[in-house]
């Protein structure tokens, strides 16, 4: 096996045998200076990097309709206002006339569109602002030249040129023409607005671009893409991960009304990767007859090598390999030593098992194939890599297929492998092309997905005589990612280690981080915010241990253990990641961490008289280089049904773009957060997933969701780099969440889900 | 053939009786505001009005709905209550994803209709059988409120 070193993780990447692919740029600029540079963070570092071209942005129509191309899917995160309104916002256009489009698969035009890694945002503020501010200034100068005075003596002000010493007007619309005409600015004569004259960005004012669409059952997803002579297609897959069709009997699937193919799809064996894992697919007249033809196929697996996969056992044998000494990956100071010398020792163990995504929308997308071209259409978070994998799929160059991307119904990681349009080209190829959808069952999505992966994270620490740590220990055993790219791969990646576990800031002098080996069985794969969850479980539930093993109150504790504020060097942490993001620009700042726990205490009234039952727990994690604090109140009954009237969350993730997705992203994370410490959980017997469909894989309904979620954004600074969003909130919940079921009983959660262990 | 009535229009389907009123409307008749979303009532995403009952359409054969009036969220906003949910949606800013939210607001349709003043026990009730991933329910909560409030059936 060849060591995988991931130093800045797309989802991608791994298609691409982890080489750096350099800037593209679109016409318009010349390549960027510094791109030779050996190591790129941020957008530089993404596939395809980022383009500021107006020209592949931003189209004027003459009736004064500005057209702004969202070249990020949209998953629920807002990011087809988000994007556009940045545009809009440096254009000086009315937000009223503005249409957004949605750009197909194109990141050579349009810069690295792998939506995912709460980055949107952070990668493509300045380039966006930049498409906006160049559009801008190509209009002023159409103006100056039509009434022949100097640039400098107009403006652009909502949606027309001004002439400021005539008063002369004209509008976007009757300047559309000579305006493309107009060559475009260098990058380094573009004039951006004062933050303080920002009309759209950071006010949320404007609402959602589809919110009147998606009310009126309007918008279009993945599921709903309908074609002239279109064929409904569901696959009958391995039920375990490596197996394959040993034999199949398609008769009693024909006789069924409506069906009219059955096409098997090859097999193939792991590594997953991003493709389909083969089976038989009935094409039929109606989504339903597909079903039904499915129903009534014969099919005979081959399970091969995973066929004995047993979570149970699984559990126990990560337990095993917790408890014994592995791979040290940091090490500072002496903690055998330190511990050997503490006053006390304190040692704890937690578990988080397999989640799967269920988006709301399943899996689904439609090809076809006709004249030498093929046309995709689907919910995907990374459509380049669709594009790419269809062609190479159906031995075609990526410049005949075109791949349009729907609204996603959910993404949460899961549509970021797009196995799903592969199958889709596969089966369009046997029916000759014609265009064919494939839709995934509940079932087929909670069976055949690509799992959060399963964790033992196995603490110690040292305490002094306040009860202070000293020493601390980390043992994180999990599955990792790279074992879906690299089957032999057994030990986490930079990128997970990454995901707060090596980077832990705390001000303790001995601590050293293991990470034995554990071997996948199942296709593991991103879940939002990813190994961020067990992690931050481990930790913050651990921190919340050590406060009442010393007395104390656990929000004081934990600013303690955080310790004063200072800039952490990633790198001083053996965090050679840092969520791709560079070093210098984005340390860890234990004052910003400090000031979200302050924060949170504060607006939640830490410390406050509550009801018999109740109790609060707090929380902090640093993900996405975005700070995040909770604060959980439950309600625990005598009967241990536990019930949430509240939670306050903190979130610094940097100055904002739209502050109302941005609460409305947290409120998300804390409603999934309750649902992967209370309910969640993935389970294999015989290889096979043990959950069907939302009756055994349960999610978080209104009544148990917490009533009242309050989100406190930190102010943030325009000159400043950005943080993530979308996935930031979802880690510090579930440890809030026992922290405060401990407060509230008295009985500390280690094993999530807690489904019935508070049950008397 | 199968004589439906769909948001006030006569439609005939030529399709086994048992097909589900779901695909029906989403495969055959083009209406795909309605969604799949499990297929067995657990999750609510298809949740369409059959004589003013919300129903999961998933599991309603065509052969229940023939005969009776059925409207989907294509057809809500003809209705005054539909409507008033629709826009209380969009200004609470209700949608992340906007999957479900079809299936939600039939659910609050149906639910505004038989308490026009819902407590949040009943929001509770009438709004549970209707899962959302993204987790919007405190915003349902508040965009139900605002469009009961606006009928005049202020908390």
């Amino acid at each position: 096996m060849s060591p995988v070193i991931v130093a800045n993780v797309s989802r991608r990447r791994f298609l691409q045998g982890l080489s750096l692919s350099g800037l593209v740029l679109a016409v318009g600029y010349p390549s960027a200076a510094g791109a030779q540079e050996a190591k790129k963070y941020g957008a530089d570092g993404m596939p395809n990097g980022w383009v500021d071209d107006p020209l592949a942005f931003v189209s004027i129509a003459e009736n004064g309709t500005v057209t702004i191309v969202c070249h990020r899917s949209e998953m629920g995160q807002g990011v087809r206002t988000g994007m556009p309104m940045i545009v809009a916002d440096e254009l000086e256009a009315d937000f009223k006339r503005v249409r957004v489009a949605q750009a197909p698969g194109d990141e050579k035009k349009f810069g690295n569109q792998d939506t995912d890694g709460s980055r949107s945002t952070r990668h493509f503020f300045e380039p966006m602002r930049r498409c906006g501010a160049a559009a801008r200034t190509m209009l002023e100068a159409a103006a100056a030249a039509r009434w022949n005075v100097p640039v400098t003596e107009v403006e652009a002000r909502n949606h027309e040129v001004v002439h400021r010493a005539s008063g002369r007007r004209l509008g976007y619309g009757a300047l559309a023409k000579a305006a493309a005409t107009q060559p475009v600015p260098s990058r380094d004569t573009l004039r951006l607005k004062d933050p303080k004259q920002f009309r759209y960005i950071g006010k949320g004012q404007l609402k959602l671009v589809d919110g009147w669409d998606i009310a009126t059952g309007k918008a279009q997803y993945g599921i709903d893409t309908r074609l002239p002579g279109m064929l409904y297609a569901v696959v009958a897959r391995p039920p375990v991960y490596g197996g394959k069709v040993a034999s199949f009997d398609p008769a009693e699937a024909l006789k069924v009304p409506g069906v009219e193919r059955v096409v098997q799809i090859e097999d193939s064996p792991p590594p997953a990767h991003f493709n389909p894992v083969g089976g038989v697919a009935v094409v039929a007249r109606n989504t339903f007859a597909a079903m039904q033809g499915r129903r009534a196929l014969k099919v005979t697996w081959d399970d091969g090598p995973n066929a004995g996969y047993d979570s149970a056992a699984f559990k126990a044998s990560l337990e095993e390999s917790a408890r014994k000494a592995g791979n040290a990956v940091r090490n500072d100071g002496d903690f055998a030593a330190a511990a050997g010398s503490a006053a006390r020792r304190h040692e704890a163990e937690y578990y988080v098992p397999h989640l799967a995504h269920a988006t709301m929308e399943p899996p689904a997308a439609t090809v076809r194939i006709a004249n030498g071209k093929c046309e995709v259409w689907g919910c995907f978070q990374s459509p380049q890599a669709a594009r790419d994998l269809v062609a190479k799929r159906l031995g075609m160059s990526a410049d005949d297929v075109t791949v349009h991307v729907t609204l996603l119904g959910g993404g949460f990681g899961r549509k970021s492998k797009p196995d799903y349009a592969i199958e889709a080209a596969v089966i369009s190829k046997a029916v000759d092309g014609k265009p064919v959808k494939v839709t995934w069952t509940r079932e087929d999505d909670l069976h055949n997905s690509y799992y959060h992966t399963v964790s033992v994270e196995h603490l110690e620490a040292g305490v002094d005589t306040q009860g202070k740590p000293v020493a601390w220990l980390h043992r994180s055993v999990a599955p990792t990612i790279i074992s879906t790219f690299n089957a032999a791969a057994k030990n986490e990646a930079p990128f997970e280690l990454g995901m707060g576990v090596i980077n832990v800031p705390f001000a303790i002098p001995n601590v050293r981080i293991e990470n034995p080996e554990a071997a996948a069985h199942t296709r593991i794969g991103w879940f939002r915010s990813v190994s961020n969850i067990p992690h931050a479980f481990a930790i913050q539930s651990f921190v919340a241990e050590l406060a009442a093993a010393a007395g104390r109150d656990p929000k004081d504790f934990l600013l303690e253990v955080i310790g004063p504020a200072r800039s952490v060097s990633p790198e001083m942490l053996g965090d050679t990641w840092n969520h791709g993001e560079s070093p210098e620009r984005y340390p860890v700042d234990t004052g910003r961490l400090r000031r979200v726990v302050e924060t949170v205490a504060r607006e939640s009234g830490w410390g406050k008289k509550l009801p018999k039952g109740h109790g609060l727990g707090i929380a902090a994690h640093y993900s996405f280089v975005s700070y995040v604090a909770a604060v959980v109140e439950v309600a625990v009954d005598d009967k241990g049904a536990v019930r949430i009237p509240r939670v306050d969350m903190a979130v610094d993730c940097g100055a904002t773009v739209n502050p109302d997705r941005v609460r409305a992203q947290m409120e998300g994370a804390c409603v999934m957060g309750v649902g992967v410490a209370t309910l969640g959980e993935i389970s294999f017997k015989d290889g096979r997933v043990q959950q069907d469909n939302f009756n055994s894989y349960q999610v978080t309904r209104m009544d148990a969701a917490p009533r009242v979620i309050r989100v406190h954004i930190v102010p943030g600074d325009y000159s400043k780099p950005m943080g993530g969003v979308g996935e930031p909130g979802v880690p510090p919940i579930p440890p809030a969440l026992c922290n405060a079921i401990f407060a509230a009983t008295g009985k500390r959660i280690r094993q999530l889900p807690i489904r019935d262990q508070l049950k008397a | 053939m199968i004589r439906l009535e769909i948001n006030g229009k006569r439609q005939n389907v030529d399709l086994p009786a048992e097909t589900p009123l779901l695909w029906t409307l989403r495969d055959e008749l083009g209406l795909t505001g309605t969604k799949f979303g499990c297929g067995m009532a657990l999750c609510g995403a298809c949740t369409v009005h059959l004589d003013g009952q919300a129903v999961r359409s998933c599991v309603t054969p065509i052969s229940a709905a023939a005969d009776k009036k059925v409207v989907t969220i294509e057809g809500l906003g003809t209705d005054p209550v539909g409507k008033a949910l629709q826009a209380a949606w969009v200004d609470v800013g209700v949608p992340q994803c906007g999957y479900c939210q079809a299936g939600q607001i039939m659910s609050a349709a149906a639910l505004l209709r038989r308490a026009s003043k819902p407590t949040d026990a009943q929001i509770d009730e009438a709004m549970s059988g209707n899962i959302c991933r993204c987790g919007t329910y405190t915003r349902i909560r508040a965009a139900v409120k605002q469009a009961a409030a606006k009928q005049g059936g202020a908390q």
